[in-house]
């Protein structure tokens, strides 16, 4: 296509035809801010924050829709353009709930850098306020509208990402809400509780419902023994609460903060990756041959595992029943490690670090409770545990590697690490269903085809002389065609692996926030992240779930075998229909 | 042989005075008087002057009565129909020298020219024949049989036909670009979301004329090349949506809708899409994401829906009265319709006149009349001997014109640029007892709760600038506040989305410029002037006045009024006072002041 030109403050550049003015400023290194924009996924220009002057033309445009054309001159800092900018943040401003000082987003709230780099120094505006909702009954995540700044990114997010749409615009005017129908609390909606949501949100509107305060009750209270584990995705995007760079691996540094908290033990969720390996390959051996019901479906991503249950009760019986590692892990220190140690299990406190909102959700789950007791007692996101460190006094980034308690449940193979990632689970499947099944060690450990961060994976694995199809799908929205087929009976595959979030547990509802700075740049965070997570994939000495030793100990001296009746007792659940509305 | 044709105004104006219930009462007394074989009774469209509903009009006559009630009948069939006396104190037509005029020449339609409006008040609505006996359809069978896409386009183009619905732009122009785009499938949409306050021509074209608009549509449709059409109205016209169903089930079943209408191998059909009743939903962007079942929220332009409208497809957008003038435009030629109204502003418009005025309801006039004509010559000027003030056209995106602007030739360029607009042709009129500032409030609250809320200048910037005024209308506006005004409306004229917002401080600008007294009245003197502002206004007794009878503290609702019955003079108790005007009601001897 041919380039046209375009002169932005009076300098000429090169653009493609239908290229928004916002696109050629940022290619030329030209900022402009924005506020609701977000690359692929927002382009509504509803925020009128990124207005520019185009000579010739009376009014302003929002140069994250206007798109240029041939000799086209913009001054994106005329001083219209800088005052408009202002009055419109003040206007947001003078309807957001000020309480700044105590609000969850204090420090990396967008609106709050966009007001020091426009200059709002003044409560410009005064005046009533929208009548505010606040609903922090659904176990994952809080909305409050009092500091939604109407952006619609969240819209876009369960929409576009997700292919959900719980939320939406209503009301009309000044009392326009962006909420689940009827503005209903998300626990009496179809909401999955991924928090795709809270990572696009640039202010403290959508959060997660913070149990940080009972892990502090836990870790003060001398009658308590405080286990704490930490999922794999964590180590991937914990150092960004510290400002160091997207994709730096901080297992060690985490284990020695956790310690320095005072947590009694310090264990790797990889362990409980390996044990549900151990779980559901078998259980998927035993369904193919056994007649069973196929495509299995991975049952890791409690997200999934709601939306399932919500959208597609007809295919639960596709699902595994195996729980989630974390709360495999869970179990058996409730379990055998309480017997083990001799310590009652009431006295035993579980604490998961989790990347994901859906997890405290699934904690509470009464389908998982053994003898009436939760795995997991509470469960915290990358976020909240980085404000933890903070709180705690620890200057995380100069701490030592620490290993993880070894005792027990200490070792964790390759395989587990990349349960973080989409295709994890998978990878990890294959490599200990080919060397169960065709009964070897064999050195056949990457398969590439299932890897990735973006898009639908599936490929075609021949083990033991069978051809097993397999199909990775991360967000509701990938899930969505494959489930259909399943239902239609039409589906080609043997095993789904099905994450809720984009990208898998790396880009989780309770990672880090990725500022729209970022997602709006050419960096890939979910990428960085997952390379982070395969590193330390290749650099353990066991890559595969079934050679860890310490589970090959645990089911000789207590599980017995893989999917036992003890086992079943510990480490499976089963699910039921929900209402999509109660 | 038919003598007399009773023609009574189904509109929804004249509905609800029971319009239903006379036609029956006629042919009840028709037939009493042994007449039937003489006359007809019809139900059909708006004959116009709403404000004294419902109407009966008499052919051939040129007799119109107004507020008729089915007490009246008897009267007018016996004397008017029987014995040839039309009843004269029921009349709407002037009487000159003791001779009753022809309802043309009658000064509410002296002046009125009806294009749009034509045949409304004379056909049934619900009966295609009488349009087709009217011409109906004979354009659009011009059309397919004789003419090219581009010569509609280029007749549309000449006759200089400019939307009605608000902005202006030449119906051909739009009609153009969608022609040009090289998309096989494209869409021509009616809005009929009239949302404007005070302005109802578009319901009563679908209501009297329907076959019109679906006509007018259909040799859109030709020319740009599309073959499905939406009419997107507001639920809350139940008469003319009902209306429109009739008309597009008798036109299809007269192979005017459907495939291959007049064996020309063009096909057209079109359905009937319902608003909620949302203004932002006349922005022609919100509607086509309605049309899509979303929620009615503006869209970035461009794409411009000539380019990329319903289903992302080129698709035209029309208001009612725009395509009400497109098959007189075919069969009559663009040079008839050029030649009324101004150069630039072709034909005629129609204005729903109301407010204070004594003729309120809709008239059609050639453009070039002047608002003096109008207001009036044909409105009849203000009400109760009271001072004409103001009058607000083009709604809440409008402004006003006052008593200097009455000679104005009415035209889209010429309303705009003393700072008002066209609109879709609402005509408030407003008298000395109109505060102004109070006027702009309440176009802005309108705004308020109309904006979609999606982009933050018009969401939470007109609240704000309706929070200015009122600080203004309860005193507590001071020159800052003027200051402000200016500039926040600025900030919303460029920056808003889309046309709603842009226009939505206009009001307040207009009222601004025209009546800054009375803006600093209320923020200088604390007074309000027209005695509009509560806030601003007490109410005192002339103790030199006051009788001491204590009517006025009987009727006081909240016992601010206290004095000795003959003894002394009574005192209103200002802290308590709510300012209601009970009281100078019921004082007889005009002791009680409003300042």
């Amino acid at each position: 296509m041919e380039k046209i030109k375009v002169k932005i403050n009076n300098r000429e550049y090169l653009a493609n035809p239908g290229q928004t003015i916002l696109d050629v400023a940022r290619e030329n290194n030209i900022h402009i801010p924005t506020l609701c924009h977000l690359k692929d996924l927002t382009g509504t220009g509803s925020c009128r924050v990124c207005q520019v002057e185009i000579k010739g033309m009376n009014k302003l445009v929002a140069s994250c829709v206007y798109p240029v054309a041939d000799g086209m001159e913009i001054k994106t800092n005329s001083k219209k353009a800088l005052d408009a900018r202002k009055q419109i943040l003040e206007l947001i401003v003078s309807n957001h709930s000020k309480d700044c000082l105590s609000c969850i987003r204090n420090t990396n709230c967008e609106l709050q850098r966009l007001c020091q780099e426009t200059g709002v120094r003044e409560d410009a505006y005064a005046g009533a306020k929208t009548t505010p909702t606040f609903d922090d009954v659904a176990p994952g995540i809080v909305r409050d509208t009092s500091k939604c700044i109407l952006c619609g990114r969240c819209v876009a997010a369960c929409q576009k990402m997700q292919g959900i749409g719980i939320l939406g615009f209503q009301n009309r005017g000044f009392k326009t809400k962006i909420g689940p129908v009827y503005d209903r609390s998300f626990a009496d909606v179809n909401c999955i509780q991924c928090g795709q949501c809270i990572n696009v949100c640039p202010v403290g509107a959508l959060y997660e419902k913070e149990e940080i305060h009972y892990v502090i009750d836990a870790l003060d209270d001398p009658d308590k023994y405080v286990v704490v584990q930490t999922a794999p995705a964590v180590r991937a995007s914990l150092g960004e609460e510290f400002s160091m760079p997207i994709g730096t691996r901080v297992t060690g540094k985490m284990v020695s903060a956790l310690k320095l908290m005072g947590f009694d033990r310090v264990y790797d969720t990889n362990f409980g990756a390996d044990l549900t390996i151990m779980e559901e390959a078998n259980e998927f051996i035993n369904r193919v041959k056994n007649g069973g019901v196929l495509p299995q479906i991975t049952s890791c991503s409690p997200g999934w595992v709601n939306y399932c249950e919500m959208e597609y009760p007809e295919l639960l019986d596709n699902l595994s029943t195996c729980k989630s590692p974390h709360m495999m892990l869970g179990a058996m220190i409730k379990s055998r490690f309480a017997d083990i140690n001799n310590i009652p299990k009431e006295k035993i406190v579980t604490v998961s670090i989790m990347p994901c909102t859906a997890k405290k959700g699934e904690a509470r789950r009464e389908e998982n409770l053994v003898d009436g007791v939760q795995d997991i007692d509470y469960v915290l996101t990358t976020r909240e545990l980085g404000k933890l460190i903070k709180m705690y006094g620890i200057d995380f980034k100069a701490l030592e590697d620490e290993k993880y308690d070894q005792d027990l449940f200490g070792e964790y193979t390759g395989a587990a690490v990349i349960f973080g990632v989409s295709g994890g689970v998978m990878e990890a499947a294959l490599r200990t269903a080919k060397d169960v099944l065709e009964d070897g060690d064999f050195q056949q450990l990457e398969y590439t085809q299932v890897r990735g961060e973006h898009g639908l994976k599936e490929a075609s694995i021949e083990i033991a002389g069978t051809v097993i199809n397999v199909a990775v799908a991360h967000s509701m929205k990938l899930a969505k065609p494959l489930l259909e087929d399943i239902k239609n009976g039409v589906s080609k595959y043997h095993f789904i692996e099905i994450m809720g979030c984009p990208g898998g547990c790396v880009n989780g509802g309770g990672q880090s926030y990725v500022p729209a700075q970022i997602r709006n740049s050419n960096i890939d965070y979910m990428t960085l992240r997952a390379k982070a997570l395969y590193a330390e994939d290749e650099a353990q000495p066991v890559r595969k779930s079934h050679l860890n030793t310490q589970i090959q100990a645990l089911y000789k001296e207590f599980l017995k075998e893989p999917n036992s009746d003890v086992a079943h007792h510990y480490l499976h659940t089963h699910y039921h229909k929900k209402p999509r509305f109660k | 042989m038919e003598r007399i044709q009773v023609v009574v105004c189904a509109g929804t104006g004249c509905t609800i005075g029971n319009s239903g219930e006379l036609i029956e009462k006629f042919k009840e007394e028709i037939k009493h008087a042994g007449l039937e074989n003489e006359i007809s009774v019809k139900k059909t469209g708006c004959l116009g002057l709403c404000g004294v509903g419902p109407n009966v009009a008499v052919y051939p006559d040129n007799i119109i009565y107004k507020t008729v009630s089915v007490d009246d009948i008897k009267e007018i069939v016996t004397e008017h129909f029987l014995k040839g006396r039309p009843v004269q104190r029921k009349m709407l037509n002037d009487v000159k020298d003791g001779k009753v005029l022809d309802i043309n020449h009658s000064s509410f339609y002296a002046k009125q020219k009806r294009i749009a409006l034509n045949n409304c008040g004379v056909i049934d609505p619900e009966n295609i024949e009488e349009y087709i006996a009217k011409d109906g359809y004979q354009a659009l069978a011009k059309v397919l049989t004789s003419m090219s896409k581009q010569e509609v386009i280029d007749e549309v183009l000449a006759s200089g036909l400019r939307g009605r619905g608000g902005g202006g732009f030449p119906a051909g122009k739009k009609w153009q670009f969608a022609h040009d785009q090289q998309e096989k499938q494209k869409y021509v949409i009616c809005n009929a979301d009239e949302g404007d306050p005070g302005a109802f021509m578009d319901r009563s074209i679908l209501e009297g004329n329907p076959h019109s608009v679906i006509e007018a549509m259909a040799i859109a449709a030709y020319a740009i090349g599309a073959n499905y059409g939406y009419i997107y109205i507001r639920a809350e016209y139940p008469i003319a949506v009902q209306r429109l169903e009739v008309a597009i089930d008798q036109a299809r079943e007269h192979g005017l809708l459907g495939d291959d209408i007049f064996g020309s191998g063009f096909d057209f059909d079109l359905e009937i899409r319902l608003g909620a009743g949302a203004f932002v939903c006349g922005e022609e962007t919100a509607l086509i994401r309605s049309i899509e079942g979303h929620r009615g929220m503006p869209q970035p332009k461009p794409p411009f829906p000539a380019v990329s409208g319903v289903w992302g497809k080129p698709t035209i957008i029309n208001n009612v009265e725009t395509y009400a003038n497109i098959a007189q435009i075919i069969l009559k030629g663009s040079a008839w319709f050029a030649s009324i109204g101004t150069p630039a502003s072709t034909g005629t418009k129609v204005f729903a006149l109301g407010g204070k005025i004594k003729n309120t309801g809709l008239v059609e006039v050639p453009m070039g009349t002047t608002l003096r004509e109008v207001i009036y010559d044909i409105g009849g000027g203000c009400p109760n001997g009271k001072e004409f003030k103001a009058v607000q056209t083009g709604g809440p995106s409008g402004g006003c014109l006052t008593k200097e602007h009455l000679d104005t030739p009415i035209g889209f360029d010429e309303l705009l640029s003393l700072g008002s607009m066209m609109g879709s042709g609402g005509m408030i009129v407003l008298d000395e007892d109109n505060c102004m500032v109070d006027v702009a409030r309440f176009y802005l609250d309108f705004i308020v709760d109309e904006s979609c809320g999606k982009c933050t200048p018009c969401r939470i910037g007109t609240k704000r600038l309706y929070e200015l005024l009122e600080s203004i209308t309860k005193g507590e506006g001071t020159q800052e506040t003027i200051d402000e005004l200016l500039n926040l409306s600025q900030v919303i004229k460029d920056t808003s989305l889309c046309g709603l917002g842009q226009t939505a401080p206009n009001p307040v600008l207009s009222t601004l410029r025209l009546f800054a007294d009375e803006y600093q009245a209320h923020i200088e003197d604390k007074k309000c002037p027209a005695g509009v502002c509560k806030e601003l206004l007490s109410y005192i007794i002339d103790p030199e006045l006051c009788r001491k009878c204590g009517l006025c503290a009987k009727q006081c609702p909240v016992g601010a009024i206290s004095g000795e019955l003959g003894k002394t003079a009574f005192v209103i108790d200002q802290e308590k006072c709510i300012k209601c005007g009970q009281c100078v009601k019921a004082c007889h001897f005009k002791a009680i002041e409003r300042r």
